[in-house]
């Protein structure tokens, strides 16, 4: 069973010292927004998220990424009770959320994929409707300002169905950000948008971070956005989570993902999982890659000639996204142009 | 829940599709008005058969406003389902295929009170329906064609309730009315729970209605004995049961009395249950449901 650092702490000292270390307690608890353990979702079988376990911390503007079909959406729905998980267990704000999940609902914004709403009701109706069932009451001045923020105060009065995608997305918005939520959950948020609303969507997410102290969880399979807004990433990949941290980590020479094309990729890494080389292989089907440090591929060239491992070619990814290629399951359709 | 339900009440009555009811149900009383307004007295003739020839028959009081509404209320009940079904199916699966039902579903409102909130807000729909169609089929009947006695034709004999006996008779057949359309809605409710487009539940609805009536209809006795007392549409018609007046050892009817109140009461208590049981499903499905749309 999973437990929450800062529970496992506070039942530790608390037979001790009494109440003395309440400060300590509420820091640890406090910091971790989601804390998600041993998360799995079987559909008719298929495992569309396998253990997969992650932290989000107060503030993180935190980036999922994974190609369509990786299990991002279906995490997500997680996250929002819509989907019930198989197996593992989702804190957030330190408290477990199928048995909180008003109380931890109330302080949650969410744009999940589409910002789709009532599109026979005007934007100012939808955005009282939301408002309402996320325990709020607003005067119209206040749900006014809302939307003047998003730039629709001037079609308050119109029908959804008149918008464009651009303006649905910002009424999504300001139905995620009506009831002042701590946690913001946005799911594919610039699909469907053109070049500027994306720019758009990048900055307000930015904002809310950085202006507004919010928490941001963003999915997308689109790197280059992710790179852009997120100070935390988690790549998964069938369901799995494959890598965790700061894009700086990420991208930090010492963490390079080495890519070791032999011809016999998997005689090659039986024999290496007997060397020092054992902690930097990296689990992937068929291929044979490794994190470490650009510096070395000398001496793994060096321990492959060794070994008598036939070598093809080494490639140190650069690039987050040669990264992120690297390590999510080859699923190209079609082969890149080369010269 | 107040707030869930007034949300579930501005969402159908800010939908066009609500009012096509209204308008259709308006449609067809007002052309049932002009035809028997028009040509009640050939109507009322061939009704009454050989009868005519036995005795004097005042067509002119017989062709009144309560008997008006009854004529409608006949013929109009069996498709107001229909209507309700249009409504009722598409309140869930709509909300799925429009995609607001993730949104929906992810605020902090528990699913089971999504549920309820949406089936007391159909039941607030069928009410202002069946009220319309009461304004309008009884008091535009009583405006046009005035105020008698009603006869009302029972198998092979006919009763006949004094003017001053029969309002309440409508109130409550309206009441009984109301319970039955509640059922409808709950199967509305069921089928559109499991299903993510609206299309689906409705004609399922209709076909479910279609199907219960005809086998309740048949005269075949294994149906008669072992399916018939477990449909609902057994009991959808027991409105009528208000308008059968209870009779004397003259065969006198007798005021403020009813044939057989118990068959009625039956009738509301396997429509009570069929209802307890298909919102109980409802919200067990939708508790259970992973949204996926």
């Amino acid at each position: 069973m999973h437990l929450d650092y800062g529970q496992a702490l506070w039942q530790i000292i608390t037979p001790f010292f009494g109440l003395s270390f309440l400060p300590l307690t509420i820091f640890f608890c406090m910091s971790s927004i989601i804390r998600v353990s041993n998360l799995s979702k079987i559909f008719n079988e298929i495992k569309a998220v396998d253990d997969l376990s992650f932290t989000v911390e107060e503030g993180d503007v935190y980036g999922f990424l994974g190609q369509n079909g990786a299990g991002k959406s279906t995490t997500i729905r997680m996250l929002l009770t819509l989907v019930k998980p198989s197996n593992g267990r989702i804190l957030i704000f330190g408290k477990d959320l199928y048995s909180n999940r008003k109380e931890i609902l109330q302080q949650v914004g969410a744009i999940i994929e589409k910002p789709d709403l009532y599109k026979y009701l005007s934007a100012y109706d939808n955005l009282r409707i939301f408002a309402k069932l996320s325990g709020v009451n607003p005067r119209r001045e206040l749900l006014m300002k809302q939307l003047e923020m998003v730039g629709l105060a001037s079609r308050a009065g119109s029908k959804v169905k008149t918008f464009s995608q651009g303006m649905k997305q910002r009424l999504g918005i300001a139905v995620a950000l009506v009831h002042d939520p701590r946690l913001i959950i946005l799911d594919e948020p610039t699909n469907g948008l053109d070049p500027q609303g994306i720019a758009d969507m990048r900055n307000l997410v930015i904002q809310l971070s950085k202006e507004m102290g919010k928490t941001v969880v963003v999915s997308s399979h689109l790197l280059s956005e992710i790179e852009l807004m997120a100070n935390r990433i988690l790549i998964i990949d069938k369901g799995k989570k494959i890598v965790e941290g700061s894009a700086t980590e990420l991208l930090d020479p010492a963490k390079t993902i080495v890519q070791v094309d032999t011809t016999d990729n998997q005689a090659a890494k039986s024999k290496l999982i007997q060397t020092r080389w054992a902690p930097f292989l990296l689990q992937s089907e068929g291929l044979l890659r490794l994190q470490m440090n650009k510096a070395d591929i000398p001496y793994l060239a060096g321990e492959l000639v060794n070994l008598a491992i036939p070598v093809l070619s080494i490639q140190p990814r650069h690039s987050l996204e040669d990264y992120f290629l690297s390590l999510t399951t080859p699923n190209r359709h079609v082969e890149p142009l080369t010269n | 829940m107040w707030n869930l339900l007034q949300i579930e009440l501005l969402k159908i009555f800010r939908k066009p599709r609500t009012y096509l009811a209204f308008a259709i149900i308006a449609a067809f009383i007002f052309l049932i008005q002009l035809g028997l307004l028009v040509n009640g007295r050939d109507l009322m003739k061939f009704m009454m058969g050989s009868l005519d020839e036995s005795m004097d028959i005042e067509y002119k009081k017989l062709i009144n406003g309560y008997w008006v509404c009854y004529f409608i209320l006949n013929l109009l009940l069996i498709h107001v389902p229909i209507l309700v079904a249009l409504v009722a199916g598409d309140i869930v699966s709509g909300e799925a295929g429009m995609g607001t039902l993730r949104l929906l579903s992810a605020k902090p409102v528990s699913r089971t009170q999504i549920i309820l909130a949406k089936y007391f807000a159909i039941a607030a729909y069928v009410f202002v329906l069946l009220l319309w169609i009461a304004v309008i089929s009884l008091a535009v009947s009583l405006a046009v064609f005035g105020v008698n006695d009603l006869v009302v034709a029972k198998e092979k004999y006919y009763l006949l309730i004094e003017s001053s006996d029969i309002l309440w008779r409508y109130f409550c057949a309206f009441g009984f009315a109301f319970i039955a359309m509640m059922v409808v809605s709950a199967i509305s409710l069921l089928l559109s729970s499991l299903s993510e487009n609206s299309i689906g539940p409705i004609v399922a609805t209709v076909g479910i209605i279609i199907v219960c009536t005809l086998v309740s209809e048949m005269e075949i006795p294994i149906y008669q004995k072992y399916i018939k007392p477990y449909l609902f549409t057994t009991y959808m018609l027991g409105w009528k049961g208000f308008f059968y007046i209870g009779a004397d050892a003259d065969n006198q009817t007798i005021k403020g009395s009813l044939e057989n109140l118990p068959a009625i009461l039956k009738s509301i208590a396997a429509l009570l249950v069929y209802i307890v049981l298909l919102v109980s499903a409802s919200i067990y499905i939708f508790r259970k449901k992973d949204i996926l749309s």
